[in-house]
């Protein structure tokens, strides 16, 4: 294994001038959908006092999941000593802390009142598990910047090992978290189960590792860096195993629904007669996010490069939809509150809550999306992120 | 003659209304001496010697929608002029119940459950979503942020999101864009001594009172006749209960 060598992405060059803008354009639009949306009111979106989260914390969600997952890669490198990752634990770290900021700037902006972001970070209710999790999403912005610190700066780098458990410590326990923000709601048939936050951890696993790969293949690509299928080979592996994971849980979620009478109906809702979120579940999270990416990557198109690009593609897209049937369909199917009964109400007690997206939440959403990948576009041309060259000769720690 | 009679006039009306003022200063006094014996004093906190509740009797013949009307009035609800129906603010709801399977059906009014054990209060980041010591559950509107995780948690979708500017607000009812609101049982009412709205309409179908004191109309009623609580698997002891669900 040759000596691995850093640089930064060469800043000053039209292609990465590009990728600021287009990312930057897409942050812009995000910004002026949310202040349209803080202007107007949350009447411009298709959000109502039955659908309360709507797009936009599917993206959050999505992002602040994805971010713990994308440090998993620093964290096998320093905590499971597997040296063949040891190369990409720069970019893993770094890019955990663009997904959990893209994350946090949509859920800040959703809020009904964002200006009282200070209201939100200096009163605290400690029974609240959002409280928690404000402190543990900052603190893994913290404790990753360490992190990352102890990888960079040579007379630190005894400290890493330290850093990586503490990070890698602090992630599951942040995405313990954020699936507890939905585990924890007794009131709703589709939520109130200890399986969420296992569940989140596992989706965490697999979107992140999607959007890292993504973000791998796309960096090496632009930078024309080499990079070798060895390093390819074992992430798109390991991402198989997680998204086969991830279906192992969606599985077990709903067939323990099914068993037991007083959850069957929101897994029959989104199983067999939920409209668009049965659609969804199949077809989009189950079909083209986790069937399509296994047979892609571990079929006879596992070593093809576009095919792993298009495989994480989907995954990303299957989480989404995941993402979209959990948050949005359990709050679309009907609240029990008079088991057995048929209820009905000027407040739309006993039907299924419609609920269709709005221009500004998708854009807002996206807008997420683009602070982290302009996040990472500067990061990696400010500081020595990337190795400058990931060929097998570089990255196989077996390679003579 | 004619003097006469005017001066028996003058002095029976001035009898008349002697009396009635007589009889005003009389009551008055205790009217108001009640009004002070029941309204809170503001310079203290609300106690936790008192636990306010609502007894609910939806067995009797009485149009629900008058209490929807009162809390409308009460608390200057319904002046949205963009949301759609379904992001308009409803603090009571006439919930129409019907047994699949044997056909009976009854409706009844729904509102905050004012729960011992809120989940709204629970998540709330802020403390904005808070229990009085007498157990009435509201929300801050200086301190809500809007994210909107009690709706999340309510069990009785008792909550509503203020989904666009509002001007012309109650001044009893402060509302504002971007937060979230509830029934909060007429705390400005009940503070004042009086009674909520939504009871006062009622016909007497609701029994409002201290559920801490034995010798309470609705704690005496409780004692008699029992009640249910809406989802009361939950453990949450809601201050609202029912009878004839």
């Amino acid at each position: 294994m040759k000596k691995l060598h850093f640089l930064e992405v060469e800043g000053n060059s039209k292609g990465f001038y590009t990728l600021i803008g287009s990312f930057g354009l897409i942050s812009l639009i995000g910004v002026l959908a949310a202040y349209y949306m803080e202007h107007h009111g949350h009447y411009v979106t298709g959000m109502s006092n039955q659908v309360v989260w709507g797009t936009p914390h599917v993206f959050a969600i999505f992002l602040i999941v994805a971010a713990s997952g994308a440090l998993n890669v620093a964290s096998i490198s320093s905590v499971f000593a597997k040296t063949a990752y040891k190369p990409l634990a720069r970019l893993s770290g770094m890019l955990a802390m663009a997904l959990l900021a893209g994350g946090l700037v949509v859920l800040l902006l959703d809020l009904g009142r964002p200006d009282r972001l200070i209201v939100a970070m200096t009163k605290f209710n400690f029974v609240s598990i959002f409280t928690w999790n404000i402190f543990l999403y900052t603190g893994f912005m913290g404790i990753v910047a360490v992190y990352l610190w102890t990888m960079m700066d040579r007379p630190y780098n005894n400290l890493t090992k330290k850093a990586g458990m503490g990070a890698f410590i602090w992630r599951l326990v942040l995405t313990t978290g954020t699936g507890s923000i939905f585990g924890f709601l007794i009131s709703r048939e589709a939520y109130d189960t200890a399986l969420l936050a296992p569940m989140f951890i596992i989706m965490s696993f697999s979107f992140g590792l999607a959007f890292f790969m993504l973000v791998l293949m796309a960096s090496y690509k632009y930078t024309d860096r080499p990079l070798g299928d060895y390093i390819i080979n074992r992430l798109k592996n390991l991402l198989g195993v997680f998204v086969a994971a991830v279906m192992y849980f969606v599985i077990v979620y709903h067939i323990t629904n099914l068993y037991s009478a007083d959850h069957r109906g929101v897994s029959a809702f989104i199983l067999a007669d939920g409209g668009i979120y049965t659609f969804l579940f199949w077809v989009v999270q189950i079909g083209l996010g986790t069937l399509l990416p296994l047979l892609l990557l571990y079929g006879p198109t596992g070593k093809n490069r576009t095919m792993i690009g298009l495989a994480s593609a989907l995954i990303i897209i299957g989480g989404l939809a995941q993402l979209y049937i959990i948050i949005i369909g359990g709050q679309a199917y009907p609240m029990v509150m008079f088991p057995g009964m048929e209820v009905s109400s000027s407040f739309y007690d006993g039907v299924v809550a419609s609920y269709t997206p709005s221009l500004p939440e998708v854009l807002l959403g996206l807008g997420g999306v683009g602070v982290t990948l302009l996040l990472v576009t500067i990061s990696v041309a400010a500081l020595k992120f990337l190795p400058v060259s990931l060929a097998d000769d570089v990255a196989n720690p077996h390679a003579k | 003659m004619t003097s006469k009679i005017e001066k028996e006039d003058l002095s029976r009306r001035n009898f008349i209304f002697g009396s009635i003022a007589a009889a005003g200063l009389t009551v008055a006094p205790g009217v108001m001496l009640y009004q002070t014996a029941n309204a809170r004093d503001l310079s203290k906190p609300a106690s936790s010697k008192v636990r306010w509740g609502m007894l609910i009797d939806t067995a009797r013949d009485v149009d629900w929608n008058k209490c929807v009307e009162a809390c409308v009035k009460e608390h200057g609800l319904g002046n949205e002029e963009h949301s759609r129906v379904d992001q308009r603010t409803q603090y009571i709801r006439v919930v129409e119940v019907k047994n699949k399977s044997t056909g009976y059906s009854m409706s009844l009014p729904v509102m905050c459950q004012h729960c011992e054990q809120p989940p709204c209060v629970d998540v709330c980041p802020t403390g904005a979503s808070m229990k009085r010591e007498d157990g009435i559950v509201l929300v801050d509107r200086h301190r809500c942020i809007g994210c909107r995780y009690c709706m999340m948690a309510c069990p009785y979708k008792a909550r509503s999101f203020v989904h666009e500017v509002l001007t012309n607000q109650d001044e009893t009812t402060p509302r504002g864009k971007g937060c979230v609101e509830s029934c909060n049982m007429c705390v400005n009412r009940v503070d004042n001594g009086q009674l909520p709205a939504c009871v006062e309409a009622s016909e007497g179908a609701i029994v409002f009172g201290d559920l801490n004191d034995p010798e309470s109309e609705i704690s005496r009623l409780l004692a008699k006749h029992g009640s249910k609580q809406i989802r009361a698997d939950l453990k949450l002891n809601p201050g609202v209960h029912y009878q004839g669900i």
